[in-house]
């Protein structure tokens, strides 16, 4: 039970430490090598791993791009940083290796970074040929993944850990509790005469220890009453459990995977889910999405491939919906997203490291309310709560909750 | 109200105490007397119960698999769950309103109006937030139609072309066009075809005010009026603030003029004083400060009398004219007169004779280039009645070998029964019908026409007002715009899209790019135009000699266009159909409106049916006492009485025949009883607020400049401790309101019952249709009860003696009449609340008083409990129930629901909730760029729609906030929250009604002491 708690805990730490974005992106790594010439590989990485990775290789590999090692060897430096700024604008002034380059990746348009300064440009470069220079050079970050598969440990595996430790002990309990019995039926025996007692064997002691316990009435009442209970919490647990579909994991019609996307490539949900940061609905991507990379990456892919023939017959992708909330109740991600500055993870879980996506949180009216209780607002540089901090910290000396500027009123999720 | 002497009352049968209204009165719906339903038997009981069961259990063991289906490659703008707004037109027969379209994930579902339109200033008529519904009507044809089976739309152009090349006459006969574009398309097709002739009529024709403009002026067109100038201003049976030409336009402008303000520095107390001279009692007359009824054929007498009243006293040439006396029209002459120069006289005669000496008085006190602009025209309508009797004798004589029918004449025009007939005599007839109307259905080939909202397009409403149409929606069935059609039969490409833009460039010349005309749906280089006068030239002495043959004898009809169904294009429009009329309350059916008095001497009654008779042609349909309709008349709605409009449309009957002389009235009526005992699904006594009587509060002008409270009525309680305000003493704890404080402030002087707030609401927040037989048993679902209340002058003491009574009978010949939008208060002491043995209706820390559907059992305690009476209960599941087949029975019309607003279930009480999800909405757009709201960015549905702005919505405890500010003047002056007496605190306040009328009020002498209850 220790080591099933230990484990967990280090999941739990696994899970602080992994993020979806980008500011966090950068892991231990980056601190060990010392910068290169010019730029700081460091600020480079963040950089890189922040707005090239998903196109970009460090290394020669081609992903969506061609891959970056020894770039600087191929063009200069202002060159470079032109391009980055202003890709397409190079393209359009007739720069003949731009244009060269821009054919030869079949037309895909590069995204501009307009706000690269030299020293950003510069950083990158390093950060380029650091990675070129070390001995065995990744393109993404090893050091996470592994790490990844150990802590496939969500809430619910771990109350059945607890729950069986517990059936455990209540055995070891009931053995021991035996033990002491059979001792002091000896002990009975022994002063009632032991001639009638040494006759019987073993078993026959067991045997007869056994009936006495269930003939007790006492003893009996007491299971009768623990199997009443235990039926009766076994119906409420069902009967509450209507409707609640935690860990619903269906079959997608595409096995896409989150724990590839988001986990070890690290690409920011917001990319895919356009929406989470403006409205009620985070979106299910659509296929121009997958598009922008998958047609350079993977094509060939059975999977990806599948794409490929939705577009050709014009038929969207039918994904199965796996959160579902009930008509009755409006949900905004933005609110939460945007404006409470949640991460995904809170409510969806460890999306980072499920191949198949399920439904981590029970999604019930209780589990809202219970983080409206618990959750403080997020109001601080939002001159909306100004007014509202105002009037909380005059009555009160505790942190604002969400309960506190009305969050459990039912017209604000049920109208 | 208590200090004045005025009893009000909602219908006849309050007034008269029938047996069925004081039987119901203390019911919050009338259950017992229509038996439709057949009643539930045991057997029938159990079985229900047992599949139920099984049912339940069922679904339980498994949630239904659902899909998330993303777009393909979703265009860049749209992201799901976010709404886009576009910019738009809508022309329908030259009703016209600049728009903006909500879509939700690619489909329309709201629509608001366009504050960038210097027209119509974001007004929107109750019509126009209807139109949504009608583009998701499922009875449209889906594809192309020849002799009632398909055709492709190759075979068809082949066929039309072939038909057209023939030679001979060829007719294109629409009602008004708005549409520059249009027009130029037409003109390319008649260069293509020059036999071609385009044929304009309008279903309520002002021809006759077009020719008299042309006789007078010499220019045949519809000047552009400004009431807003106007200090005295005339209808003569023109509904101008209802139906007539550009209600909303003027509305805007009538309300300007009415708007007052209570503030001790600067306050406005002066108003413009309203003449109306009118048969039938119309929202407009009952708006007026003084209401006098007239029969249709004394229309011009009126004039000539009230012209030769001004002529003596402005010094013009009298004409000969018939003597007649009618109520007002000595005081009417007078104040024209004193207010040369902004005076106003309109009038919606449809006689070129009676509109010739229209104008002459209106130049006569100087109204062109001040209210009224030759100048700038307005082209809301062109209709041509000469030209539409010419083309009718035409097809009669078999001289049309092909017509192309853009409207549905067979239907709208008064000879559409001749035109109908004739028809089979045109060779090749094609008609654009988005169903298969009256006409579509007698004609060879239906070509459909999308609906305005999946169309390209543009019009001209005004002179140099230009405004665009685009579509909000791809083509929903295999349809084309009728530009297209036209454009191919004559040779071209079909591409309406880029012949508009092409076009546009000339009328944009350069002032905005197409892209940005688009964007914000108007374009108006004429806007600072300066109005023009005139000087009338036309002859008054023909003109009075045609007036003095108009003769009238026995009762006599008019045929008059009402709010919600006007001429019948959108009568398939459930919503349409189930708003009530503003001022008889009649919802599914138009009716023989009939003064009691004359009721009486026919022998009819509210509840018969009778059989109206004019010229051998005959129409039945039940019988409406109507306070203030002139004796000896009786009034039949139009636009009713379609047979081919669609399941919800076909009802009513169409009066049209039977105003054949084109003046949409007729006299010797014979009218017969046929049956009786039949209720009218009329909500007007619904909800009634049980006698207690400080609900309406009003004064005059003269009373208000002296007191800017005159009409108020405030409540003393007497206590041990001498009289108090009812807010002095409470049970209640209240309601701590920290962050914003949402409610409105509803001015009764502005609000003139037009019922687009009503629609807008229904269109918001997903509001069920129930249909005809529901509402009679008072089951309506609107949130907005938009109450209008009659009164009498009899004086309230002796209102219960035989004089009284006497008097009272008098007074509701030619009431008062006060509109009232009545929604949910949100009181912040709600006794709703109090009573729900489920919590499921609380109060927000914002001050709404919130209804959670899903928590609600329907013990409709809370409806029982509510002083407004707003709470509304689901007797039935209004969505896929095939009793209620309307539009949220179907795939296609359960596309205009609002996905933020929860379809409710059966069992449920429902109520307007301030539009919460609005609030919510606003509010999260706000934090989400770190800011607090502004005021106006939220609004709710109602108050959005307001063409008058008589509703303001927004936070009380932002002191920048309109409402704020108006009731921080108001506070001692107008506003009043209805029953105040009871103390419990509404969100809601009211501003007193004010009628720019002389003789105050007597005020009572009786001390203001007043316990709820003691009146009955």
């Amino acid at each position: 039970m220790i080591r099933n708690f230990y484990k967990s805990l280090l999941a739990l730490a696994v899970v602080v430490t992994i993020s979806f974005s980008n500011a966090f992106a950068q892991d231990s790594t980056a601190t060990t090598a010392a910068p290169a010439g010019g730029g700081d590989a460091a600020k480079g990485e963040q950089l890189f791993k922040g707005n090239c990775a998903q196109c970009h290789a460090a290394t020669n590999e081609q992903i969506v791009g061609p891959g970056l090692a020894g770039v600087e060897s191929r063009r200069d430096f202002a060159w470079l940083k032109k391009w980055i700024n202003n890709p397409m604008g190079m393209v359009a002034s007739g720069d003949k290796y731009a244009n060269e380059i821009f054919n030869k990746f079949n037309k895909t348009q590069m995204t501009a970074f307009p706000n690269f300064t030299d020293d950003d440009v510069k950083a990158i470069l390093a950060y380029v040929t650091q990675v070129n220079a070390a001995p065995a050079p990744t393109a993404s970050a090893p050091g996470t993944t592994p790490v990844a598969q150990s802590g496939d440990t969500g809430s619910g595996k771990f109350v059945n850990v607890i729950l069986i430790a517990l059936l455990v002990i209540m055995g070891l309990v009931l053995v021991a509790l035996l033990g002491i019995l059979q001792l002091l039926n000896k002990l009975t025996d022994k002063t009632e005469g032991a001639e009638t007692t040494s006759g019987k064997s073993v078993g026959e002691k067991l045997q007869s220890g056994f009936k006495d316990i269930v003939a007790n009435r006492t003893v009996r009442i007491a299971i009768t009453w623990v199997f009443i209970l235990l039926a009766t919490k076994a119906t409420f647990d069902g009967l509450y459990g209507i409707g609640v579909h935690q860990g619903y994991a269906p079959k997608q019609p595409i096995s896409f995977s989150h724990k590839l996307h988001a986990g070890e490539m690290k690409i920011n949900c917001a990319y895919c889910h356009t929406g989470v940061y403006k409205g009620k609905q985070s979106g299910i991507p659509s296929a121009n999405i997958c598009m922008n990379c998958h047609n350079t990456i993977k094509r060939e892919s059975p999977e990806i491939q599948k794409i490929y023939t939705a577009i050709k017959e014009d038929k969207p992708i039918e994904w199965v919906r796996v959160h579902n909330l009930p008509d009755l109740a409006y949900f905004n991600h933005a609110q939460h997203t945007n404006v409470g500055g949640l991460d995904c993870k809170n409510c969806h879980g460890d999306i980072d490291k499920m191949e198949v996506v399920q439904q981590r949180s029970t999604l019930t009216m209780g589990w809202c309310v219970d983080c409206h209780r618990k959750t403080e607002v997020n109001g601080k540089d939002n001159a909306y709560y100004d007014k509202l901090m105002e009037a909380h910290s005059a009555v009160s000396k505790g942190s604002m909750k969400v309960e506190d500027i009305g969050g459990l009123e039912c017209a604000r999720c049920h109208y | 109200m208590e200090n004045t002497n005025k009893r009000y009352w909602k219908g006849v049968e309050e007034l008269k105490n029938d047996i069925e209204f004081v039987k119901n009165a203390n019911r919050e719906f009338n259950l017992d007397d229509i038996d439709t339903v057949e009643p539930t038997h045991r057997r029938d009981f159990l079985k229900v119960l047992g599949f139920g069961l099984a049912a339940v259990s069922l679904a339980a063991c498994d949630a239904p698999v659902r899909k998330a289906i993303p777009y393909l490659n979703k265009p860049e703008d749209v992201e799901p769950g976010i709404a886009n707004w576009y910019a738009s037109t809508y022309a329908e027969g030259g009703d016209y309103s600049s728009i903006l379209v909500k879509t939700r994930e690619g489909r329309p579902i709201k629509i608001e109006g366009n504050k960038m339109s210097s027209l119509t200033k974001g007004g929107v008529s109750a019509r126009v937030h209807a139109s949504v519904l009608s583009l998701y009507d499922n009875e449209k044809l889906k594809e192309p139609q020849k002799g009632g089976s398909k055709i492709s739309w190759a075979d068809l152009d082949k066929e039309v072309v072939a038909g057209l090349s023939k030679g001979g006459n060829i007719r294109i006969v629409s009602n008004t066009i708005l549409s520059p574009t249009f027009k130029k398309v037409i003109a390319d097709f008649i260069t293509k075809y020059p036999t071609a002739k385009h044929i304009t009529y309008d279903a309520n024709s002002v021809s006759g005010l077009i020719q008299a403009n042309s006789e007078s002026f010499g220019q045949a067109v519809v000047p552009s009026y400004d009431f807003g100038k106007a200090k005295v201003m005339v209808g003569i049976n023109a509904d101008f603030l209802g139906t007539w030409i550009a209600p909303d336009v003027f509305a805007a402008q009538w309300a300007e003029t009415r708007r007052l303000s209570s503030s001790k520095s600067g306050g406005k107390n002066e108003m413009s004083r309203h003449f109306q001279f009118e048969t039938g009692m119309t929202i407009t007359g009952a708006s007026s400060d003084y209401r006098s009824m007239i029969k249709p054929s004394q229309e011009g007498a009126v004039v000539v009398a009230l012209y030769n009243k001004v002529a003596a006293a402005l010094g013009g040439t009298p004409i000969s004219g018939p003597a007649i006396e009618i109520q007002n029209l000595d005081k009417c002459a007078k104040e024209l007169a004193a207010a040369k120069g902004a005076a106003l006289v309109v009038s919606g005669s449809n006689n070129p004779a009676i509109q010739t000496v229209v104008n002459a008085l209106n130049s006569l006190l100087g109204s062109y280039g001040t209210t009224i602009d030759l100048g700038n025209p307005v082209n809301f309508r062109q209709g041509n009645d000469a030209d539409m009797n010419a083309f009718i004798n035409e097809v009669k004589g078999g001289q049309v070998s092909s017509v192309i029918f853009l409207s549905n004449p067979v239907y709208d025009h008064i000879r559409g029964a001749e035109l109908g007939e004739a028809l089979g005599r045109v060779a090749t007839s094609v008609s654009f019908a988005a169903n298969a109307d009256e006409t579509a259905a007698k004609c060879k080939y239906i070509a459909p026409a999308p609906h305005y909202l999946e169309s390209w397009g543009d019009a001209e409403p005004k002179k140099g007002f230009y405004s665009l149409m685009q579509p909000t929606i791809s083509l929903i069935y295999n349809t084309r715009q009728a530009e297209s059609s036209l454009l191919i039969w004559a040779g071209g490409s079909g591409d309406y899209q880029a012949y508009l833009k092409s076009s546009w460039k000339s009328i944009l010349n350069g002032g905005k790019s197409w892209v940005q005309a688009l964007h914000d749906g108007v374009y108006e280089p004429g806007a600072s135009v300066v109005a023009s006068g005139a000087s009338f030239a036309g002859n008054l002495a023909n003109a009075a000699t045609a007036i003095a043959s108009i003769k009238g004898s026995g009762i006599e009809l008019s045929a008059f266009e009402n709010i919600s169904i006007g001429t019948g294009t959108q009568a398939n429009n459930p919503w349409l159909q189930e708003m009530p009329d503003p001022i008889s309350k009649v919802t599914w059916e138009n009716t023989i409106a009939i003064s009691q008095k004359t009721a009486t001497e026919v022998g009819i009654d509210q509840g018969d049916w009778a059989k109206l008779t004019v010229g051998g042609k005959t129409i039945e349909l039940p019988v409406l006492i109507q306070p203030g309709q002139a004796h000896n008349t009786v009034s039949v709605a139009i636009g009713y009485g379609r047979t081919a409009a669609g399941k919800a449309g076909n009802v009513g009957a169409n009066v049209l025949p039977l105003v054949s002389n084109g003046q949409y009235w007729a006299s010797d009526v014979k009218l017969e009883k046929t049956k009786s005992g039949y209720t009218l699904a009329q909500t007007q006594t619904h909800n009634t607020v049980m006698g207690r009587e400080a609900v309406i509060q009003e004064s005059v002008l003269s009373e208000y400049v002296k007191n800017v409270k005159a009409g108020r009525f405030e409540p003393k309680l007497q206590t041990s401790e001498g009289f108090k305000k009812p807010g002095q003493i409470t049970l209640w704890n209240g309601h701590e309101k920290k962050n914003h404080s949402w409610g409105m402030v509803i001015d009764l002087n502005l609000c003139h019952g037009c019922g687009s707030c009503l629609v807008s609401c229904q269109a918001e927040n997903n509001i069920p249709v129930v249909g005809k037989a529901e509402v009679a048993r008072a089951r309506e679902m609107h949130w907005i009860r938009l109450d209008r209340y009659y009164s009498s002058d009899a004086p309230h003491e002796e209102g219960y003696s035989p004089a009284g009574f006497r008097a009272m009978e008098i007074a509701s010949e030619n009431p008062d009449v006060v509109f009232q939008p009545m929604m949910c208060q949100h009181c912040s002491n709600a006794p709703c609340e109090t009573v729900c043995p489920v919590l499921a209706t609380t109060h927000s820390s914002e001050g709404l008083n919130q209804m959670t559907y899903n928590r609600c059992i329907g013990t409709r305690y809370c409806a029982n409990n509510c002083p407004y009476k707003v709470r509304r209960f689901n007797w039935f599941k209004y969505f896929e129930n095939d009793n209620f087949d309307y539009n949220m029975n179907n795939d296609l019309g359960r596309m205009v629901l609002n996905p933020d607003v929860t379809v409710r279930s059966r069992g449920v009480i429902e109520k307007c909730s301030m539009c919460v999800q609005r609030i919510q909405l606003g509010k999260l757009e706000a934090k989400k760029q770190k800011r607090r709201p502004v005021d106006g960015e939220i609004q709710t549905a109602c108050s959005q729609s307001c063409p008058t702005n008589a509703i303001v919505f927004g936070d009380m405890l932002d002191p920048e906030s309109q409402i704020s500010k108006t009731l921080a003047v108001e506070k001692e002056g107008r506003a009043f929250h209805v029953l105040e007496e009871i103390n419990v605190q509404p969100q809601m306040t009211y501003l007193t009604k004010i009628r720019n009328k002389e003789g105050a009020p007597k005020t009572e002498t009786k001390p203001s002491e007043h316990a709820s209850g003691a009146h009955s």
